[in-house]
């Protein structure tokens, strides 16, 4: 081992000083805009023709206003709204998740490779490319512009995002699987005892990322919900708000909605991280 | 090909074996459905048959054949007045709706394609029934055979509802926008008061041409959506990736905080942070105020509202979405690097940028490649920066229906909401299915993960 010259220690001082500072002027970028919006939200001279940056007075109007204007928009109505679409969709597509995930990776039949290819080739078109022709189903069966609607397109988009799901019990010994079938057990038995129990990552994070779906989906809610205010989720709630005809009245409790919206959304995503970066990394490792 | 070509020898071996070897109860349920079932006495199996059976006839007296009949002209009747039978007042005829007609006839496809399969079942069950009973098997009863479908027959029960919500909500409206490729469903075809018709190939060749009013728009934005495909994908890549070596090299200080910094930008919903961006940036908003007020510049930077301006600023803001992205997939695969290869590096001598160039670059590379794609592929179908940020603007009399930063996805988008042109948006559809389908299946089927399934238990 060399010893380490004075001269080294000063070139990597240089070196850490140059990446921290590098690094603290990311971050300031970074976290400009969620600073900025959040000190907007309690800005008195918030207006959509603002140009500058700095606040010009303390208030809590816009979040009082947002709670209790009823007149055009209705925040909580879209807020209980996004909530209702998120548990049934988050209920449903789990299940539909976990069902066909277990049976592609768990089970072996004909059809498996097929289904597979076909899945496939359905992800590869442009999800909302056949909105129009959703939403004419949709009043076929005589549930178009509801919320209960959203949960079954947004459940069926769902159950075809399988692959993170799938990629986690293929990781699960079939040694389990086939000891179990010799003590007599069904495929089901083993589904429900064996499987499920060993499946907690997976489960949380399949129910977090469907429970998330509906938050900040904007496409399929803005076709189906179409002009009717009250079925509003957030996210199209809140695009209206900046839309050229509402902007001026509605920006400052814009901004207040966004911080509202974003603390659970963001507490959410923080603690799912490591399961997101584990299936993603996951699939990175295998390929 | 060759696998298309055995199933089907298959599948007409067995209808030939059934038709010459079956008794005359497996030749019937040919035409009344079940029969083979009920003549082996699995009656209540033979009833479903049957009943579907008289389901399907029913279904098709009275909408299918209706809805089929119609399928070569789309309705041909427009809304108009006509005088009444008594001859004494004039009425309102109400015209085809070719959008609803097509809808059914899509409809009455899959249910025949569906009842098809039913039908071979049904031979195939009688036929096994037959056999089995032949060799003097023990036929399992109703419920022996209910109790199958949670054990040997798990896959089928587990994904009937996903497959019918899918064949719902999935397969049944690309299969119907699909056909919607080859009508003139457009913005001066709308049912109900217009009726459109097939006109084949005419909207694939109106996009390919170049002097066309959609083709003049199409080859423009085909390129911008390469282009801004390959700047956000390898930008963010590049970027990221440097971030996440920067951030756990060895004399970083306080990487957890470093971290959740460029997190945080993540979990915020992206319709947030999008609009409140765009907003940031138009020609009178507090990015131009300040600027000004600092005297840096004298006349406001036109950042969305001039071509080469708002192509530069959104492939820039999308750095500021992507990059926390790859900076937290590849700091997981930073931190797998095996750590004997560096100790054997180290061991040998190498320093660290050579140990940077020779093993943590290609390693990286190697493990990445598949998320390179999958991202490509993402950055075609980037619906939300666009949207949001600029909403394809700044717009142009040059385009039909879009502006200079509009990708593929999101003119088929303005085409569908705004314009209503629906049989140009589902041929964009199809050619943005085309370019994803070409990408990723040369490289997807070549990665370990698709070939070798289980290769990790």
């Amino acid at each position: 081992m060399k010893k380490e010259t004075s001269s080294m220690k000063q070139n990597r001082f240089i070196a850490n000083t140059i990446v921290h500072i590098i690094l603290s002027i990311m971050a300031i970028v970074w976290l400009f805009p969620v600073f900025w919006i959040i000190s907007e939200s309690f800005n008195a001279g918030a207006t959509s023709g603002s140009d500058s940056f700095l606040p010009t007075g303390f208030t809590l109007d816009n979040y009082i206003k947002l709670f209790t204007d009823t007149s055009q928009f209705f925040f909580v109505k879209w807020f209980f709204n996004t909530l209702f679409v998120a548990v049934g969709t988050c209920l449903l597509s789990t299940f539909y998740v976990l069902c066909v995930s277990y049976t592609l990776s768990r089970l072996r039949f004909k059809a498996r490779k097929t289904l597979m290819n076909i899945g496939l080739v359905l992800n590869m078109f442009p999800g909302f490319m056949s909105m129009i022709a959703v939403y004419y189903i949709l009043k076929g069966i005589g549930i178009s512009e509801s919320l209960t609607s959203l949960i079954f397109v947004y459940s069926a988009g769902q159950a075809l995002n399988y692959h993170i799901a799938k990629g986690f019990f293929d990781t699960i010994p079939r040694a389990i699987d086939e000891a179990a079938w010799i003590d007599g057990a069904t495929r089901f038995q083993v589904f429900y005892k064996i499987t499920v129990p060993l499946s907690k990552p997976i489960l949380i994070y399949t129910v977090l990322t469907s429970f998330m779906a509906p938050w900040l989906d904007f496409i399929f809610a803005k076709v189906i919900l179409g002009t009717n205010y009250k079925k509003y989720t957030v996210a199209i709630g809140l695009w209206t708000m900046m839309q050229k005809e509402y902007v001026d009245t509605w920006y400052g409790r814009f901004t207040a909605a966004a911080v509202i919206i974003s603390i659970p959304i963001s507490l959410l995503f923080l603690f799912m991280q490591k399961y997101y970066v584990e299936g993603m990394s996951a699939g990175a490792v295998k390929g | 090909m060759n696998q298309i070509k055995n199933s089907f020898s298959k599948i007409f071996g067995l209808l030939k074996d059934a038709w010459e070897y079956g008794d005359s109860a497996t030749k019937l349920s040919f035409f009344v459905l079940g029969l083979g079932n009920i003549a082996r006495k699995q009656i209540v199996k033979g009833l479903i048959f049957l009943a579907m059976e008289i389901g399907f006839i029913f279904y098709m007296a009275m909408f299918g054949v209706a809805a089929l009949s119609h399928f070569d002209d789309l309705g041909t009747k427009v809304p108009h007045r006509e005088i009444n039978a008594a001859g004494t007042a004039y009425i309102n005829v109400p015209g085809d709706n070719s959008m609803l007609m097509l809808l059914a006839a899509a409809v009455a496809i899959m249910v025949i394609i569906f009842f098809v399969v039913v039908w071979y079942n049904n031979i195939k069950c009688a036929y096994q029934a037959l056999l089995d009973y032949q060799m003097g098997r023990k036929l399992m009863n109703f419920k022996e055979e209910l109790a199958d479908y949670f054990d040997k027959k798990l896959h089928f029960t587990m994904l009937m509802l996903p497959v019918l919500s899918i064949l719902v909500f999935n397969i049944l409206p690309i299969f119907y926008m699909i056909l919607i490729a080859f009508t003139n469903f457009d913005q001066s075809h709308q049912p109900p008061g217009h009726v459109f018709d097939w006109v084949g190939l005419k909207n694939f060749a109106a996009m390919m041409n170049f002097n066309g009013k959609i083709g003049r728009t199409f080859w423009p934005i085909l390129e911008w959506t390469f282009i801004w495909a390959i700047f956000a994908t390898f930008m963010n890549y590049i970027f990221g990736m440097l971030l996440a070596i920067i951030i756990n090299r060895k004399g970083t200080k306080f990487k957890a905080f470093w971290r959740t910094c460029f997190v945080i930008t993540i979990a915020i919903p992206q319709f947030v942070s999008l609009l409140l961006m765009g907003h940031m940036l138009s020609d009178g908003g507090p990015m131009n105020g300040t600027l000004l007020s600092l005297g840096l510049i004298n006349k406001p930077i036109l950042f969305l509202s001039s071509k080469m301006a708002a192509r530069i600023t959104i492939i820039v803001v999308n750095l500021w979405v992507g990059m926390p992205y790859t900076m937290l997939v590849t700091t997981g695969i930073l931190q797998n690097i095996p750590s004997d290869l560096y100790e054997s590096a180290r061991v040998d001598g190498a320093n660290a940028n050579t140990i940077f160039w020779k093993i943590t670059l290609p390693y990286m590379l190697f493990v990445t490649t598949p998320k390179l794609i999958t991202d490509f592929v993402g950055n075609i179908n980037n619906f939300n920066v666009i949207f949001f940020l600029s909403n394809g603007g700044p717009m142009t009399p040059e385009y039909y229906q879009s502006g200079y930063t509009d990708l593929l996805v999101t003119w088929l988008y303005k085409l569908t909401v705004n314009s209503k042109d629906y049989c140009f948006a589902s041929v964009i559809g199809i050619f943005v299915f085309v370019i994803s389908a070409t990408v990723s299946l040369i490289t997807y089927r070549n990665t370990a993960s698709y070939k070798d399934e289980e290769g990790f238990s």
